[in-house]
Parts: C-alpha cells; sequence; structure tokens
C-alpha cells in the first residue's frame, strides 16, 4: 500500500519536474530568438548605414576611373597661364543621346562637397543604378547641355551618399558634368523642398509642366531630412559653359581630374 | 537553442568553436547579401526619386 503511493509520488513528482522543464525550455528559445531579432535590427541598421557606403563607394569609384580613363582630357600645366575660355555659342554646345538604362553618361564634380568630390552619372533611376552607382539620370529628361531640365538623383545617406551635402549647396557654386564629348559648367541657383509626388520638379521647366523650356537646367533631387524619406530635396543649377575634351578640364577641377586619369 | 546547436556540433571544443564562428558568418553573409536589400526594397525608407 504505502509502495504504491510512494511510487504515484515519485511519477507526480518526475511529470511536474518534465513539465517545469519543458517550459523553462520554451522560454528559453523564446527569449534567444528575441535576443536574436534585436541583434538582427542592429546590423540591418549597420548594413544600411556603413556597408551600403562601402560597397557603393567602391563601384562608384571604380566606375569615375574607368569613365575618365576612356575619355581622355590634356590636362594644362598647372605652372602655365590658365588658357582664356573661349566665348560659347550656345547653339554649338553638343547634346548626346541618351544611352541604354545602366549605362554611364559622365562623371559630376561639385567642389563645394570635396575636393575630391566625383561620382558617375548613369542612366536611369531605379534601385539597380542609384544604389549601387550613385547619381541616376531620370529617363526622358534632358541630357547634359540640352535646352530643359537635366535631372539626377541620388542617394542622401547610404548607398554612398552621392548628395549627403546638397543642402550646403550655396548660389553660385559650380557643378561639372564631364562627358565622352566635353566638360559641362553649371552655376547652383536654387534649392526647394517638396512632398515627394511633386513630379513636376523633372519638368523641362521646373514647375511648370507643359511649358516650353528656353534654359538649360541641371537639377538634383535627393530625400529629405538627412535620415529620412518623408521629402525631397530639389537643387537647381543653370548651365554656364560648356569646353571640348580636348581643351582640358576647368581649372578648379584639373587637379582632382589628372589624379583620376592617373597622372597626378 | 543555441547551447543545442553548440552541442551537436561535432569535434573537440576548438572544432565546434571555429564551426560556430563559421555558421554566425554565413548568417551575416546572408543578411548582408539577401535578407537587407530585400527589406530596403520593400520598406522605401531611402527613396530619393519624385514620382
Amino acid at each position: 500500500m504505502s509502495n504504491v503511493l510512494n511510487r504515484r509520488a515519485v511519477v507526480a513528482q518526475e511529470t511536474r519536474r518534465t513539465r517545469r522543464g519543458r517550459s523553462l525550455m520554451v522560454v528559453q528559445v523564446a527569449g534567444e530568438l528575441l535576443i536574436t531579432l534585436g541583434v538582427i535590427a542592429v546590423l540591418f541598421v549597420a548594413w544600411q548605414l556603413w556597408w551600403t557606403n562601402v560597397e557603393a563607394d567602391a563601384a562608384q569609384e571604380s566606375a569615375v576611373k574607368q569613365f575618365v580613363q576612356q575619355h581622355q582630357a590634356p590636362i594644362p600645366d598647372a605652372a602655365a597661364a590658365p588658357a582664356p575660355a573661349a566665348p560659347v555659342d550656345p547653339a554649338n554646345v553638343p547634346v548626346a543621346s541618351a544611352p541604354a538604362h545602366g549605362a554611364a553618361i559622365g562623371v559630376i564634380y561639385i567642389p563645394r562637397f570635396g575636393e575630391t568630390y566625383s561620382r558617375p552619372i548613369i542612366e536611369g533611376t531605379s534601385r539597380d543604378v542609384i544604389d549601387t552607382l550613385g547619381l541616376g539620370r531620370y529617363a526622358g529628361t534632358a541630357m547634359p547641355g540640352a535646352v530643359g531640365n537635366f535631372v539626377m538623383a541620388g542617394h542622401r545617406q547610404t548607398h554612398g551618399a552621392v548628395l549627403d551635402n546638397i543642402h550646403t549647396l550655396v548660389p553660385g557654386d559650380k557643378i561639372y558634368v564631364q562627358t565622352a564629348d566635353g566638360f559641362y559648367t553649371y552655376v547652383f541657383r536654387n534649392q526647394e523642398i517638396v512632398l515627394p509626388d511633386r513630379t513636376d520638379v523633372i519638368a523641362p521647366v521646373p514647375t511648370q509642366p507643359g511649358v516650353a523650356p528656353d534654359q538649360r537646367l541641371l537639377t538634383l533631387t535627393s530625400c529629405n531630412p538627412r535620415f529620412g524619406s518623408e521629402e525631397r530635396i530639389i537643387a537647381y543649377s543653370v548651365f554656364d559653359s560648356w569646353q571640348p575634351l580636348s581643351a582640358g578640364p576647368p581649372a578648379a577641377i584639373a587637379q582632382q581630374l589628372a589624379a583620376l586619369q592617373g597622372k597626378a | 537553442m543555441y547551447l543545442w546547436i553548440f552541442r551537436h556540433l561535432p569535434g573537440p571544443l576548438w572544432v565546434r568553436i571555429l564551426l560556430s564562428a563559421g555558421l554566425l558568418a554565413g548568417a551575416v553573409f546572408l543578411l548582408f547579401d539577401v535578407v537587407f536589400p530585400w527589406l530596403a526594397d520593400v520598406t522605401n525608407l531611402t527613396d530619393v526619386t519624385v514620382g
């Protein structure tokens, strides 16, 4: 009799123990999964803010080098007096035809963003272009030098952060675009912050869709605020001058281009 | 869970430590190369174009 009672007590105790063990295990696994989720969230931030820049910077640097080395421009002797810029006949500014999606159009230089700032300009604004190669031209907008609006998009943060400093542009800042034909100089005019659905900013005459353009504009679009995408920051520049590749680069970017071409 | 995986890895302790490091590296690579780009794509956290 007492034996049976004892056995029952032992069995009950064992069941209790395994039940407790099982619920402990569930809590432990759930806890580990939650910690894992937390670590993954931190990793995602690290990937977004750091790794995408590492990848994109490398891809963009090699794209810039490839372009400038394929389209060599003579670098003027630093000691020699800079050649006076020939007056540009606006009718003679060459305008290339749009390349295929993902192909290089040229290189942009913005001294305001740093002495060594150069980024590739690629056709298209889909993620495969702007996530790795930098500035993407909106298909259907004007090409460099053309009358109308030459519009590009680039990341403010992450993926190379190509337009991180877009808010630091000051009216009068020069923006240089090098293509297979030559160097186009634009002068920054103004910027505005709009909502993401304002497609009229890429119209030939920005904010006035349907109006025929008579100016040559260069427009940059990026996200705003710097770490968000609730708005878009738009920077407008106006065409200033053009010189062929054979005339060499504008003096402001000569040193930088020499380094990129591998002659410094 | 992780303890269970560690216990079921073959070999002596140092082999299991190496294997764990390898598994961890593989998981991070998978996240960086596949999961995070996909996540960025579906969330629109970094859109820069108008329209």
